[in-house]
């Protein structure tokens, strides 16, 4: 299972056959493995990595520092997964250190963004504060470099 | 004219490995199996280790032995891998690559005449470096019926008087093979009985797959004190152009070995002994993945190679597979020839690495998965033709 995980992982496109080939399974146990990781909620969903700069150059991603009173009962939870809620969230983390949720934002511009954080965020009762910091280039994102680069050639035949 | 190239050197044939590179590198768009080093980039943290030892300016020599940092972290390294103690100050010499460190022990142990049992098919230096050292160069052969592995049986059948060193290298290049432990102990066994010096081979041994444990020859019991254990880094860590390995043994050949090796090298690469430290230090995780990675494409192809009719044992190690062509009717070279020309895909004649090898091609999965898969549907379609 570890192995598929980690094949997945870095390559979600890859054909049903090759994963059997690689993992020396049948497709059909590939699939049950794949369709069993799925149900369990092991694999959340499969996306392609945009380099979302080349993509839209007007695209806006915030991180936004976030403080927030935790409640009695639920502690951060509730509060989290209400942030989460909204379209604009990409991410939420629970942080250790001088905050407590890091939210990852996109927005179309920075206006959208400037008005998340507004109306939405800062409004929600229990949130103290919020501190946004603009991405202004990205270098790597989910594992893989932005800028590509040249595979360094190899001797053809070699013993 | 007579040559002016010395007759001992003049004899020695050109790597069968290095014509056929010659054909292929006159050709554009070869899809490449012929490729024995890893296609992985050696990993960052390694390559900033050496970045970081020359800002730092360290750029002169090292001690002949080589930088005594470095002699320590081989020493734990093999004591915590192979479970064998070498003493870091006087049992471990760094070496440019096991290349070095062959030519060096086989130049200080041979006297001319002397007769040096290997097996084959093997990789292409040993016969003509036991040749350049003076020695005789006696192969033994491996059988594909037997997954390549080496029979003390054989090497009884190949001893004379006049033999004096035992050459090992498993896991194989090209096969694949591994050694089972009983039938090591067996050579181990022979080698006392003939009291012969074993240099063991190991740059493979961390490329053993499906959780197969790799027992050194050095380890067993009586070994330690006549055997030279060999390694580096190109295999394990994809350093093959950083040119770095080493050898550890009784303090007598390391001694003898540092006296050619202060002569003709003075010491290894500075730069790449810092990145080596690194790599031992540091470098388990990124080996372990790139193994990983080795093993899933050992699958595919030796899966894909069997469903396109053309047999193939799955080899327990290293990364190469060596699969039988002789259905197709040709020879080795002929076949490997043919395959470049007529579908621009590059393999290894087995003949290369000795006339035990005819029959079969070495292909490397050392390459990314969609060349292995475009290599083998040409090889399929080759065939079926």
């Amino acid at each position: 299972m570890d192995s598929l995980i980690r094949i997945l992982r870095q390559n979600s496109a890859i054909p049903r056959a090759d994963l059997a080939r690689l993992l020396g399974l049948t497709e059909a146990d590939v699939s049950a493995k794949i369709a069993k990781l799925e149900a369990d909620g092991m694999i959340l969903g499969y996306h392609a990595v945009i380099n979302s700069e080349q993509w839209d150059a007007e695209a806006v991603t915030a991180a936004i520092e976030v403080r927030v009173s935790p409640e009695r009962e639920g502690g951060f939870d509730r509060i989290a997964n209400r942030i989460a809620g909204f379209e604009e969230v990409e991410s939420v983390y629970l942080m250790s250190g001088g905050y407590d949720l890091l939210v990852i934002v996109n927005g179309s511009n920075l206006r959208e963004v400037a008005s998340f954080v507004a109306a939405k965020l800062s409004t929600i009762e229990s949130v103290l504060s919020c501190a946004t910091r603009f991405r202004l280039k990205t270098y790597k994102e989910n594992g893989l470099l932005h800028a590509i680069e040249e595979v360094p050639e190899r001797l053809s035949v070699t013993p | 004219m007579s040559s002016r190239i010395a007759s001992h050197v003049r004899d020695i044939p050109r790597s069968g490995i290095r014509d056929f590179f010659e054909i292929v590198q006159s050709m554009k768009g070869v899809v490449s199996l012929g490729i024995g080093e890893p296609d992985f980039v050696t990993p960052w943290h390694i390559r900033e280790a050496a970045v970081y030892s020359l800002e730092k300016g360290r750029t002169g020599y090292t001690s002949n032995l080589g930088d005594p940092r470095l002699r320590r972290s081989i020493a734990k390294y093999v004591e915590k891998n192979f479970s064998i103690a070498y003493n870091p100050h006087d049992e471990i010499i760094v070496t440019v690559g096991v290349s070095e460190g062959i030519d060096l022990a086989l130049r200080a142990l041979l006297n001319p005449g002397d007769e040096v049992l290997y097996h084959e098919p093997c990789y292409v230096s040993y016969s003509p470096s036991i040749a350049l050292a003076g020695g005789k160069a006696i192969p033994v052969t491996t059988r594909a019926e037997d997954e390549f592995v080496l029979r003390a049986a054989d090497l009884e059948k190949a001893v004379t008087p006049r033999t004096r060193l035992l050459m090992l290298s498993f896991p194989t290049n090209p096969t694949g093979a591994v050694m089972p432990p009983d039938e090591l102990a067996k050579i181990a066994a022979f080698a006392v009985k003939h009291d012969l010096v074993v240099l063991t081979d190991e740059i493979y041994s961390e490329l053993t797959y499906d959780d197969l444990p790799h027992h050194s020859i050095a380890a067993l019991p009586g070994m330690k004190e006549r055997t030279l254990f060999l390694h580096g880094f190109s295999k394990a860590f994809a350093m093959t152009g950083w040119r770095i390995g080493f050898a550890c043994g009784p303090n007598d050949i390391i001694e003898a070995m540092m006296k050619i090796h202060q002569y003709s090298i003075m010491c290894a690469s500075t730069m790449a002994q810092e990145a080596a430290i690194e790599a031992l230090e540091r470098g388990q995780r990124s080996m372990e993945q790139m193994r990983e990675e080795y093993r899933q494409r050992r699958n595919f192809i030796v899966s894909s190679l069997n469903d396109a009719g053309i047999p193939c044992h799955l080899p327990k190690g290293a990364f190469y597979v060596f699969p039988d062509i002789r259905s197709t009717g040709l020879s080795s070279k002929e076949f490997s020839l043919a395959l470049l020309k007529e579908k621009n895909v590059a393999v290894v004649p087995g003949t290369a690495f000795g006339a035990s090898g005819e029959g079969y091609v070495r292909c490397s999965y050392a390459a990314a998965l969609d060349q292995i898969k475009i290599a083998v549907e040409r090889i399929a379609e080759f065939v079926r033709k």
